[in-house]
């Protein structure tokens, strides 16, 4: 056997380290905020560049540290345990309007201080007039703006926050250290020439550079000396030497190379934290892990400098700290983004840039890491190809078995290609890893923007009915009334213009927030550590980066299949109902009364607008909104034959179930998205590409979206990913894997997510374990791009909304990443119970 | 492959695809209509009858039971070709009802799927003449024979047949199959003491090549299907067996010297 492939037991010190990160709400901590604000009032006027740099390196020398009972890795961004800095360079209307319910609030509420409140409130003075958001929006075309406000799609992600979603140049700066970039960017300002006509600006990023890097360095140097004086005061022996080793190697990385493992864990780390206090992107993902630390890993264990128990311990410390790191969003990207989660995803397995196999020792001690932590971050994940290990593969499955939604699954075999099909060179795209939920890259060479915008592929087809009308406003092409409408052919083209008309109102938005960013919050510390910025003298944000892409991602394919599919054949081939018809029915909900949550929930709304026009509604007044909101208003005879329309709907065959004419009209569907995206470029000198996934905005994003034609409810979730559309799928998970791989996964080159949920019992036994890996594989054989598991019982997840207080570490995994059950919130807990469960029959 | 092979006509009322617990790999099951035993037991009731009926399930009430061509079958079969090649063996099986009570439908749908390279099983109560058995063995990789009982009276009284058939023919299926795996529902009031299961395990141990005896614990997860069909469930007072039950009486077939498993 070419590896140790036994799981290596867990050191007690890890159950300590968890429980201890775990005790008490994550807190909000304001402390970078105002070191921004004092560096940013201190630099008035000088380049952006610079301020950039300036206030990290001010922040970095000031911001509190702790090294917390029982590390062995060490650097927290914030006092708290899980707690969270925030970035008011980006935005911050949105958390001072929710000081008061953030704590209270149903997704990832946070713990905040008067005192905070009060320091923030003074520091976001500073900031009216300032932030990216503000300037994105003065860039947006009206026509943008409208659809935004419409639900149309959100391209809150970075409107709100930092870029994040990007995997920097680890492996460099474990070999030569920040003392390493430094000696580089001395070297191209050498070769600068003061007659060169980009001069001023490729000067002051490097500058920029030489500050952020010197700023890491003396920022470790300040853990060395806490760690130091803790040595001194440690009662116990074994603590007291742990220390003394922390300071000295926080000495010596990650200012130099690292010379063994635990160097390098600990070197590996600050990057990861250090990126995370320059910006408030999330997705900043680690990649290949277990490429990248190998050579360190091999040195020590040949030279018996380390024991695999040691490895092991160092690894599952590193797993600990990732969930030491946290972030605050306002309420509704909260609920999309669901269970406080960072999406670092970290990769392990695959082919090197050679091609060959390049699963290591690391790629089975990361599975135990995984295991032993059993906590959401990192978002693991295995790649496979053709010449995978199969042991790789059952030991992967037995932690797919765990229920924790790990590892996700990514197919070589179909990513590769579809990478160099969008630029990358053959060695580039054999050396992807995976950002965030399921996007591809190569890393630090590429600034992705992955997750640039949510589109919602039912809200253009919701305005094929309307002809483009929303609440009263026009806000889409006025296509031809579908009471006039003679063919199939003459919906479908109205839907792909609608499509059309959207997706170029959203590259229009999310191209103002790219240049905004640009402008207001190029990242300098980030920038160094990826090709060729140091080389071409500007920063990411600025096209700094080799390969750049602007990736925003749709949703719904399957409800949007089952709807044109139901029209075609209800309508236009067996003629037993009229478009109008259909369009009342939508209207009408199909006679379905409300579900009294929403309801309720639309109530607020309402009585808030009348609020805010200037009249207090009555208490009978919100009864009275509720019970009209609620109860559906068309006659009895009208509900029966809407209810005859449903069931003749749910009587049509679905995507998902193995039936070629519908999932290969599902191709076509999802190509009203993925083709026309294609055509655009961004402002850093990249294009556009699609990806297929919605995080989990399936729920909140269906909660704005009206009745649709494949018989889907108002305000319901959309179907998530690439996903059959929940509880349509019914032949099983090889007729839904079949139907899933017959959509072109190449195409949507910024990643495809396919969600499937297990019964336990299905994974028993070494037999149950090796028909996971046949089902995985199969549909790998069949080029699908990427598969997910949650291995939880229906009656489990029950259990757990009735006593979340027993199931706190319930992992599941929402969409492209894992989160705790009992975090989210009960809308996407009902729908996460409602994907169909396969069982093994 | 010659049509009139293809063109064979059957009735069934299901097929199950991903199914991991009924031979090797990952398996699509055809459900045949029709058997010539009533066991109490019974977990597909709608399997028994060769007519074709109505069973309400949640409400809605729903045909059980049509024709098909193997052709129609096969289309269905080899849709789930890779996950069988992956699973190292995966492919059909044929189980029911009785697929001994459709020969000529069993025995076209086992030579296409030969043909076509995939792989066989049949889940079979081995009540039927041996000259029909023989017809289908040469297209079956696996058997899988229940054998419920060795007592006559008790085997007769709970499935409404006398077993002398079947353990007679157990005997020229060990011998002329490529492989025989036992299996034995474990049947709380019916078989499930030792010295029962001891015996079967015994007569099975007998059996020329036989090396794996399967027990499957005795569940109600078809007991509505009975009220579906408005038929009377006798079996509602019998609890399953307990897990420790099962291991003990495990203990007993791995004592016989045969491999023993629970479940499939």
């Amino acid at each position: 056997m070419k590896f140790y492939t036994e799981p290596i037991a867990k050191s007690p010190r890890i159950p300590k380290l968890v429980e201890a990160l775990y005790e008490k709400m994550p807190r909000i901590e304001a402390d970078r905020a105002v070191l921004l604000t004092e560096s940013y009032k201190a630099t008035e006027g000088e380049p952006i560049i610079t301020r950039r740099a300036k206030a990290f390196a001010h922040i970095l020398e000031h911001i509190p540290i702790i090294i917390r009972d029982n590390e062995l890795i060490v650097g927290s961004a914030t006092v708290a345990p899980r707690g969270c800095q925030v970035f008011p360079e980006y935005s911050f209307e949105w958390l001072e309007s929710e000081f008061d319910t953030v704590e209270t609030r149903v997704a990832d509420p946070f713990y905040i201080s008067e005192d905070t409140k009060e320091t923030l409130a003074e520091v976001y003075k500073y900031w009216k007039g300032k932030t990216t958001s503000e300037l994105a929006t003065s860039y947006m075309s009206d026509e943008a703006k409208l659809a935004i406000d419409h639900g149309m799609f959100t391209p809150g992600n970075y409107f709100y926050n930092g870029i994040g979603h990007l995997t920097v140049d680890y492996p460099k700066v474990l070999a030569v250290g920040y003392r390493g970039i430094l000696e580089e960017v001395k070297a191209e300002l050498k070769k600068l020439r003061p007659g060169d006509a980009d001069y001023a600006k490729r000067k002051h990023f490097l500058d920029a550079v030489v500050i952020s890097c010197e700023a890491a360095i003396k920022y470790a140097k300040r853990y060395a000396e806490l760690a130091a004086s803790m040595a001194k005061t440690a009662s116990d022996i074994g603590r007291r030497k742990e220390l003394e080793s922390i300071a000295a190697i926080c000495r010596s990385v990650p200012e130099n190379g690292a010379e063994g493992f635990h160097e390098a864990c600990q070197s590996f780390w600050f990057i990861q934290m250090l990126l995370q206090i320059e910006s408030s992107g999330h997705s900043i993902s680690p990649g290949r892990f277990d490429q990248y630390m190998y050579p360190y890993y091999k040195k020590d264990l040949d030279a018996g400098k380390i024991s695999r128990e040691d490895a092991q311990e160092l690894m599952d410390c590193v797993w600990v700290k990732l969930n030491d790191l946290n972030k605050v969003r306002d309420a509704a990207s909260a609920e999309g983004f669901a269970g406080y989660s960072l999406f670092q995803n970290l990769i392990v397995g695959g082919q090197d840039k050679h091609g060959r196999d390049a699963t290591n020792d690391l790629s089975f001690m990361a599975v135990t890491a995984t295991e032993h932590v059993f906590l959401p971050q990192p978002s693991f994940s295995v790649r496979v190809w053709n010449g995978s290990p199969h042991e790789f593969l059952i030991r992967a499955a037995e932690l797919t078995r765990t229920g924790i939604g790990f590892p996700a699954y990514y197919n070589d075999e179909v990513i590769i290609p579809s990478l160099q099909s969008r630029g990358l060179t053959l060695e580039d795209a054999r050396d992807y890893n995976i950002i965030g939920c399921v996007e591809p890259q190569k890393a630090a060479k590429t600034d992705g923007w992955h997750d640039a915008a949510f589109f919602n592929m039912c809200r253009p087809l919701e305005m094929v009915f309307s002809q483009g009308m929303d609440k009263g406003v026009q806000i889409g092409p006025k296509t031809s009334d579908v009471a006039t409408m003679k063919t199939y052919e003459e919906f479908e083209t109205a839907y792909r213009e609608q499509m059309n008309y959207f997706i170029e109102l959203m590259v229009n938005a999310d191209n103002a927030i790219d240049v905004a960013h640009g402008e207001r919050c190029p990242l300098p510390f980030q920038s160094c550590m990826v090709e060729d910025c140091i080389g071409r003298g500007k920063s990411l944000q600025e096209g700094g980066a080799l390969y750049n892409f602007t990736g925003p991602q749709g949703f719904g394919i399957a409800n949007v299949t089952d709807a044109l599919y139901a029209i075609k054949k209800l309508v236009f081939e067996d003629k037993k109902y009229t478009l109008p018809f259909f369009k009342e029915a939508l209207e009408h909900n199909y006679g379905k009364d409300m579900d009294s949550a929403m309801a309720a929930k639309l109530t607020q709304q309402i009585a808030a607008s009348v609020a805010a026009s200037g009249k207090m509604p009555t208490e009978e007044d919100i009864k009275t909104i509720y019970l009209t909101v609620k109860n559906n208003p068309a006659s009895e005879d009208a509900k029966k034959k809407y209810g005859e329309l449903l069931s003749d709907i749910a009587s049509l065959t679905k995507f998902g179930n193995d039936d070629d004419e519908i999932d290969l009209f599902a191709r076509e569907i999802a190509y009203t998205y993925t083709k026309p995206m294609e055509q655009y470029k961004n402002p850093r000198g990249g294009i556009f590409q699609a990806g297929l996934y919605p995080v989990s905005a399936n729920v909140p994003l269906g909660a704005q979206t009206g009745a649709t034609p494949d018989g889907r409810l108002a305000y319901t979730p959309i179907a998530d990913g690439v996903s059959p559309a929940a509880g349509r799928d019914i032949k099983g998970p090889t007729a839904a894997a079949n139907s899933v791989s017959r959509l072109d996964h190449y195409i949507a080159s910024n990643g495809t997510l396919f969600n499937m949920k297990f019964h336990p019992s299905a994974l028993e036994g070494r037999s149950g374990l090796e028909s996971f890996v046949a089902l995985v594989r199969g549909y790998f054989d069949q080029k699908g791009s990427h598969m997910q598991f949650n291995v939880v019982s229906r009656e489990t997840l029950r259990d757990a909304q009735k006593h979340p207080e027993k199931y706190k570490s319930l992992v599941v995994r929402v969409a492209g990443y894992s989160a705790l059950f009992t975090t989210l919130s009960k809308g996407l807990q009902e729908d996460i119970i409602n994907r169909t469960e396969q069982q093994g029959f | 492959m010659e049509n009139s092979i293809l063109e064979t006509t059957g009735r069934i009322f299901n097929v199950q695809r991903f199914s991991i617990h009924d031979g090797p790999g990952i398996r699509t099951i055809i459900f045949l209509k029709g058997c010539p035993l009533r066991c109490r037991w019974c977990c597909n009731p709608e399997s028994q009858e060769w007519k074709q009926e109505t069973m309400v399930t949640a409400g809605v009430s729903k045909p059980v039971g049509r024709d098909v061509t193997v052709r129609e079958v096969m289309e269905e079969i080899l849709r789930d070709r890779v996950y069988y090649n992956r699973s190292g063996g995966g492919g059909m099986t044929l189980s029911g009802g009785e697929c001994l009570w459709q020969p000529d439908f069993s025995e076209a749908l086992l030579k296409a799927a030969k043909e076509y390279g995939i792989s066989t099983a049949i889940e079979t109560t081995g009540y039927a003449e041996m000259d029909v058995i023989r017809r289908l063995l040469p297209y079956v990789d696996t058997v899988l024979m229940d054998i419920k009982h060795t007592d006559p009276v008790k085997h007769k009284e709970f499935t409404t047949r006398d077993n002398k058939l079947i353990l007679e023919n157990a005997v020229h299926i060990a011998r002329e199959s490529k492989n025989l795996i036992i299996r034995t529902p474990v049947i709380p009031t019916f078989n499930s003491s030792p010295d029962e299961i001891r015996s079967i395990a015994e007569f099975a141990r007998s059996l020329d090549g036989v090396k794996e005896m399967h027990l499957l614990p005795y569940h109600r997860i078809g007991s509505d299907k009975y009220a579906g069909l408005g038929r009377a469930y006798t079996m509602a007072h019998v609890s399953p067996p307990t897990r420790e039950q099962m291991e003990a009486l495990l203990e007993v077939v791995n004592a016989t010297g045969l491999m023993g498993s629970i479940g499939g």
